[in-house]
């Protein structure tokens, strides 16, 4: 491991790269325009490698397309480094330099050769070794770039791990056009980490546990710190369901709906005394509140986001809120003031200023230099300081060798069987976001998508007798949904494709599993275990 | 740092340094000087094909015309940019475009267009003499919900076309036919919702006459108008984008060009960025769940006081660990930050999440 979930490397640097390596990551649906910079790349020359077990468009660009069955990136990329090892096609120089564990991968890789993974991950032993070759020939220019496809499994962090490890292996960290890319999804989902909403890390992930952190903070807030660790918002809702948690405060989000096994997440908040949800619609979650407060939407806020490649950038209010709404910010210091304990800073420059002061990663950004400059990538530790377009260029960032992670397969929590025999996959389109809350409202895009479809292939269409649009019923061992079918070789055999933008009709998280990765929590929407039947 | 070697120019006799892979277009600017450019658009390159960039240059006493946006800088090279032949030059050029195309006082008007050079050439260069116009094109009729094309409007730049192949790739439109009976067409039916098209919108955006429009923009209307610069609320990519108000409503978006993204924006960004803010589904009051589960509109007084009152309730009988905040990837950072501030400090837990996971 070597860092934290933002890109090492910048989104223009991938026009520069001499390989891009994408997988997990339907890039021209999820990231548009990020995927506008990886065709710019082909255009330039690189050669472009997607892994995925969707035919996904970018295949259209890909100088090779590998279909992968689902979940079983690890094998996978185990074969390409350990083939990469044997051939010496890595760099021995900043193995021995920047990195530690390379004896016990390399051992631990020898039963990962080409032949063996090819067979568990359904390949080719020439795609492997393909793999391999061009991405050590490209580095240190190689580039990885993964989303969801990757962490949204029970082996999520070790899918991360083994691209990892390969990264290394060939010096593609800390060096421009490379590094391993994590795509994010949420417009500020790493300001919202960046600024300690998190139950191990406070501002700057700045660990909990670590030594004199909580002593730093208790002095600059002035006040006594809780010293244990938090609990994940999936360990919440088991929580929640044994009666422990009674009061929950959720900004903005609609878990009901987006949460794995919707159901249980569902019972799971009602079980608790008092709910407030903080949100600017009544989305399925606020309608179980017992109070909600009403918000502010991007249009109307005052602050900073921080996007997929660390770069911070200024929120500016174009309308005032609708109503008696508040903003957000405006909403967070009534609750200091009304416990009595007003808060000092209010403007979203002052507060900026004060959380900024209290992490190195970003104490050289003020809002004066946002204006001036635009946006800048943390971390950037003084003002004098331009900020970091890529990661751990002469050190890793954690001021430590990078560590090689032996990691193994798993298969999905839920294997699919003789009653449930199609793997489903959720995911994202282009023209719907999230679930749906504000595409949902916009005029005109009813005209590109207005219902869920299930994805699936041609061939297994045709063994169910399902035509194109027919009305299916996809059932797991957790709930039942109904939606139309649309027939494309994008799925592979054996496994169906559903985003979760339509709740109102189709709320497919009533199908997904409750697995989890057992180091982040992140569930496994890519695989659960479901059965398909005509309705009509 | 890579040696880049300088070359020294004048332009209109003012001396500057550049390095010598650039064009006279990048000079001309440098100097902070102006030509009127039509087709080009920096993010694909030269093209050349409008000629109103044209410029005298002399090198080593031989004078040349050259379009500033193709030809390179050269060692010690003289450009003369508004010489009494460039200005009646680029006069008559745009006598013989406007001659072509439907072009009024209204358009002059249009606060809709992302581009106004040709606005601003119009203006500048004060086109007197038309030519009969020889016939009008056809009107089209695609249903798509969000771009609307008018023949009418087209100078057959090609910056559409080219945004859509070279920078988009996705190769959705093309020019169709040649001379007066140019347009921009789509395959096979001419209508975008059947091509390649993803509504990127960036046609419209480089567009300079506003043959492509925005159908969703709502800005003929004549009121005071403010564009705020901030970021599009969909995805991780964080692309610039500018708002459109009347001070009450949000009426559009258009890319910020000065972002790191260069302009570029999705479906979403493009279209999809103001309607859910103006919904009229919009929250407006805090609302308290009464008895029968019915929600209740109240003060904020009173929704503080519950908020209070329920939090004591909870922390004093089951400790501060039994309750949980839930930050959103969705709000700015300021406000998440304050979140767990307000968890950690007053409440004393460190039961603080947020949605990356999910």
């Amino acid at each position: 491991m070597v860092g934290r979930g933002a890109m090492t490397n910048s989104i223009e640097e991938l026009t520069g790269s001499k390989l891009l390596l994408v997988t997990g990551s339907n890039t021209t649906e999820t990231h548009p325009v990020i995927s506008l910079r990886m065709k710019k790349a082909v255009k330039n020359g690189a050669k472009l490698i997607v892994i995925d077990p969707r035919k996904i468009e970018l295949t259209k660009w890909a100088t090779r397309y590998i279909q992968i069955r689902i979940g079983t990136d690890i094998p996978f990329y185990n074969a390409v480094a350990n083939y990469i090892i044997k051939n010496n096609l890595y760099d021995k120089e900043y193995v021995d330099t920047r990195t530690r564990g390379f004896e016990e991968l390399k051992k631990h890789l020898e039963r990962y050769t080409p032949e063996y993974s090819a067979k568990i991950c359904g390949v080719s032993v020439d795609d492997i070794i393909y793999t391999a070759k061009e991405y050590a020939a490209a580095s240190p220019k190689a580039a990885v770039c993964y989303t969801v496809g990757i962490t949204e499994h029970s082996c999520g962090t070790h899918n991360v791990q083994a691209l990892a490890n390969l990264g290394m292996l060939c010096g593609n960290f800390g060096r421009p056009n490379a590094g391993i890319n994590p795509l994010r999804g949420q417009n500020n989902v790493q300001g919202t980490s960046d600024s300690g909403s998190l139950p191990t890390d406070l501002p700057g992930y700045q660990k909990i546990e670590a030594p004199g952190i909580v002593e730093k903070f208790e002095k600059i807030w002035d006040v006594e710190l809780p010293r244990k660790r938090g609990i994940t918002k999936i360990s919440a809702m088991d929580q929640m369901i044994k009666g422990k948690i009674k009061f929950l405060y959720v900004v903005g989000e609609n878990t009901v709906v987006s949460d794995p096994n919707a159901n249980h997440a569902e019972h799971a908040l009602k079980c608790v005394d008092f709910m407030i949800v903080q949100d600017i619609f009544m989305t399925e979650t606020a309608k179980l509140a017992d109070l909600i407060l009403p918000a502010s939407s991007f249009a109307e806020a005052d602050g900073t986001f921080a996007n997929t490649e660390r770069r911070i950038q200024r929120v500016r209010p174009s309308i005032s809120t609708p109503g008696n709404a508040k903003t957000d910010v405006e909403i967070l210091l009534s609750l200091f003031k009304v416990m009595g304990r007003k808060h000092k800073s209010e403007k979203p420059a002052d507060i900026w200023a004060e959380m900024s002061s209290t992490s190195p990663l970003f104490s050289g950004i003020s809002y004066e230099r946002l204006e001036n400059e635009g946006g800048i990538q943390w971390p950037c530790p003084e003002f004098s300081h331009p900020g970091t377009p890529y990661l751990h260029k002469n050190q890793m960032e954690s001021g430590e060798a990078g560590i090689f992670s032996p990691v193994d397969h798993i298969e999905p929590a839920e294997p699919t069987d003789s009653e449930f025999p199609f793997v489903l996959s959720t995911g994202r389109r282009r023209s719907t976001y999230h679930t749906g809350t504000q595409t949902g409202k916009a005029k005109g895009f009813d005209k590109l998508i207005n219902e869920e479809y299930v994805e699936i292939n041609p061939k297994d269409a045709q063994e169910l007798k399902i035509d194109e649009l027919d009305v299916i019923k996809v059932e797991s061992r957790r709930g039942s949904v109904e939606a139309k079918a649309k027939i494309s070789d994008k799925s592979p055999v054996g496994a169906v494709f559903m985003s979760f933008a339509f709740p109102e009709t189709t709320r497919t998280n009533d199908l997904t599993s409750d697995a989890v990765d057992f180091i982040t929590e992140t569930p496994e929407y890519k695989a659960c275990a479901v059965k398909l039947s005509l309705i009509r | 740092m890579l040696k880049i070697d300088l070359i020294k120019i004048e332009v209109n006799g003012t001396p500057i340094s550049i390095p010598q892979d650039k064009r006279v277009l990048d000079a001309i600017n440098l100097s902070e000087q102006k030509v009127p450019t039509l087709c080009f658009d920096e993010r694909i390159g030269p093209q050349g094909t409008c000629r109103m960039c044209l410029v005298e240059v002399k090198i080593k006493e031989q004078m040349s015309y050259v379009a500033s946006c193709t030809a390179m800088v050269e060692e010690n090279m003289e450009v003369f940019t508004h010489s009494d032949s460039l200005i009646e030059y680029r006069k008559t050029l745009l006598e013989l475009t406007l001659s072509e195309i439907k072009w009024d006082q209204k358009s002059m008007d249009d606060t809709s267009l992302t581009n106004d050079e040709f606005k601003m050439a119009v203006e500048e260069y004060k086109p007197t003499n038309f030519f009969p116009k020889l016939q009008t094109r056809e009107k089209v009729k695609d249903e798509n919900p969000f771009i609307s094309r008018d023949y009418d409007k087209c100078i057959a730049c090609y910056r559409c076309t080219n945004i859509c192949n070279d920078w988009e790739q996705a190769s959705a439109i093309t020019i169709d036919g040649r001379g007066q009976d140019s347009k921009i067409f789509s395959f096979f039916d001419n209508k975008l919702m059947n091509s390649n098209c993803t509504f990127c919108g960036q046609c419209i955006n480089t567009c300079p006459t506003g043959a492509l429009s925005n159908k969703k923009l709502e800005l003929d209307k004549p009121v005071e108008k403010t564009k705020t610069k901030t970021i599009c609320p969909y995805c991780g990519v964080g692309c610039g984008i500018e708002l459109i108000s009347d001070g009450k409503k949000v009426l559009g978006a258009t890319p910020d060009f000065s972002a790191p993204s260069k302009g570029s924006l999705c479906v979403k960004g493009q279209f999809a960025s103001w309607d859910f803010v103006n919904s009229k589904e919009r929250l407006t009051d805090p609302l308290l769940k009464n008895e029968h589960g019915e929600f209740e509109k109240i003060s904020w007084k009173k929704a503080l006081d519950t908020f209070r009152e329920k939090l004591k309730g909870s922390i004093d009988n089951y400790g501060p660990d039994s309750t949980v905040w839930w930050a959103s990837a969705r709000v700015v950072t300021e406000s998440n930050y304050l979140l767990q501030k307000f968890a950690r400090t007053v409440v004393g837990t460190n039961n603080i999440d947020n949605c990356s996971r999910t």
